[in-house]
């Protein structure tokens, strides 16, 4: 297996006084799609940032690859009222891009032609698939996405997650994601890892899904999307099921 | 031989110019309003209006301190904007709410300093004309620090402009793309304070923070890029310096009060050309 893009080992995040991370150990290695599940205020976000450098460690360490080039996807990006943007422009943040290298982008990412579109004039979706092209256009080894689907409606959020599949297929770029719909992103996913303040369990999607730890988190309640995945899945193809299964 | 003359006449007319009080008031106008136009646009966009406040009600004390230690007034005005600005940025408070922070830091900071001037002894201050603004006074020392702190100001806004904009946008999608957002807020702080220390003779520290965030919130109705509302906040401001001075001449009304009515007046019409747009 080639070199991880990112690792983070025995990683603890402080916020606000009280332990968001602990302990939190992880890798991404070339190419892979990884989603992160977990309830609300387990630390998903907070690991993303760690893994980004935005938030300081107060123990462990976070190594990214040499000169790694990470494309972020932010959590419902809110953009000030006062701040007039248009989709061209926005694109061209931090770095300014071509008109060329933006319209593939954009294709890329599904939202082809709003480039002289306001940024607050456009819809949830295709918000979000602007935010993936801007992304894109860091020509990116991995992409970070924060519940990139946060507004979407199911179809909606369907379609997003078969666009990142697709984009992985074509670049080659590994994927990081956090996600509460676990049913529909599982079936993309290589590997996921299971978060509540530490990192409960992980592997492949359907051992994650079958884990008492994950039960125990999620209930019962997802016995149903769990069906449907698996119901999915069985009718795709397979992965060798043999991921450790690892107790933290 | 004819550009040597040429040259001459230039320059001679140029210092006939800046010989004029109006003249030399309307060029300092200009130059604040160009620094103010980009970094007022920040000031909106990241709703720093009250760190506006805060940092340009500090330069009171700056000028008591100046005067207490004999130094320049810019000096004085510069370092304790600076130490404000830096305080404030880097406040966070668990208890009350950043606008509550910041409102008892501004009107402290402005209270100490008028209770600091009062006690200076021997010094003889016209108050008004720091709170105020004492554009019709400003020589050509003035003038020239007040240029050298907009350019100042404007290079700093030029060189960080898709940076700041970044930061500006998500401080997380900016470390992702390898920017330090705390280095570029620490910029904005920076030039914050200077635009304070030289607008503080056109205009006076209570309407400091109007020349930043009015311009900008007049053009934002009329732009469709970052780039045009600051350019737009550029040409709002000088035309409110030239005509606030015009009114103040004609009128006999004090003349930075004058510039700011101007442009809250141009804010009205772009606010209303908006909604009438909107309809």
């Amino acid at each position: 297996m080639s070199a991880p893009l990112i690792q983070a080992k025995g990683v603890s995040v402080a916020m606000n006084g009280h332990l968001a991370l602990q302990h939190v150990d992880m890798e991404v290695r070339p190419g892979e799609i990884i989603t992160v599940v977990g309830p609300n205020g387990s630390g998903k976000t907070t690991l993303l940032r760690a893994l980004i450098g935005a938030v300081p460690l107060k123990q462990g360490q976070v190594t990214r690859a040499e000169g790694l080039r990470v494309g972020y996807v932010p959590q419902a990006l809110s953009i000030d009222p006062t701040l007039p943007l248009t989709v061209t422009r926005f694109l061209s943040l931090p770095v300014r891009r071509d008109a060329a290298a933006r319209a593939q982008a954009l294709t890329q990412a599904g939202a082809a032609g709003l480039e002289q579109r306001q940024m607050s004039e456009l819809s949830g979706g295709q918000f979000q698939r602007v935010l993936l092209a801007r992304a894109l256009l860091e020509d990116p080894q991995l992409l970070v996405l924060d519940e990139p689907t946060t507004g979407l409606d199911q179809p909606g959020s369907a379609g997003f997650y078969r666009q990142i599949e697709a984009l992985r297929a074509q670049t080659g770029c590994a994927v990081l994601m956090v996600s509460h719909e676990l049913h529909v992103v599982m079936s993309a996913s290589d590997r996921v890892i299971c978060l509540n303040g530490h990192v409960c369990c992980h592997g492949a999607p359907d051992v994650v899904a079958s884990a008492p730890e994950y039960r125990a988190l999620f209930g019962s309640g997802t016995g149903g999307a769990l069906a449907l995945y698996r119901h999915d899945h069985d009718h795709h193809h397979h992965h060798d099921h043999d991921h450790e299964h690892d107790h933290a | 031989m004819t550009t040597t003359t040429i040259t001459t006449m230039i320059m001679t007319t140029s210092m006939i110019m800046l010989d004029d009080f109006l003249i030399r008031a309307t060029l300092a106008g200009i130059g604040v309003a160009l620094a103010a136009a980009p970094l007022g646009c920040f000031v909106v966009w990241r709703r720093m209006a009250y760190f506006g406040d805060a940092t340009a009600h500090a330069a009171v004390l700056g000028v008591a301190l100046s005067l207490a230690l004999s130094i320049s007034i810019f000096a004085g005005v510069l370092g304790v904007a600076l130490v404000m600005a830096l305080l404030v940025s880097g406040l966070s408070s668990r208890v009350l709410a950043i606008d509550t922070m910041l409102g008892v830091l501004s009107h402290s900071a402005l209270a100490l300093g008028l209770v600091a001037v009062s006690l200076l002894e021997g010094v003889r201050l016209d108050l008004m004309s720091y709170l105020f603004g004492d554009i019709l006074a400003v020589g050509r020392v003035d003038l020239a620090v007040i240029w050298a702190g907009s350019l100042i100001v404007l290079g700093l806004m030029f060189w960080r402009w898709q940076p700041l904009l970044a930061a500006t946008l998500s401080s997380d999608m900016a470390h992702a793309s390898g920017i330090n957002p705390a280095r570029e807020r620490l910029i904005l702080t920076v030039a914050l304070a200077v635009t304070v220390a030289v607008a503080i003779k056109v205009v006076g520290v209570l309407l400091i923070a109007a020349m930043l965030i009015i311009p900008a919130a007049g053009a934002r109705p009329l732009a469709r890029t970052p780039e045009g509302m600051g350019a737009l906040a550029a040409i709002i401001g000088i035309a409110a310096a030239v005509a606030g001075l015009q009114a103040s001449a004609q009128f006999d009304t004090p003349a930075g009060p004058s510039i700011v009515c101007v442009a809250a007046l141009i804010f009205m019409v772009t606010q209303g050309l908006s909604g009438m747009r909107g309809r």
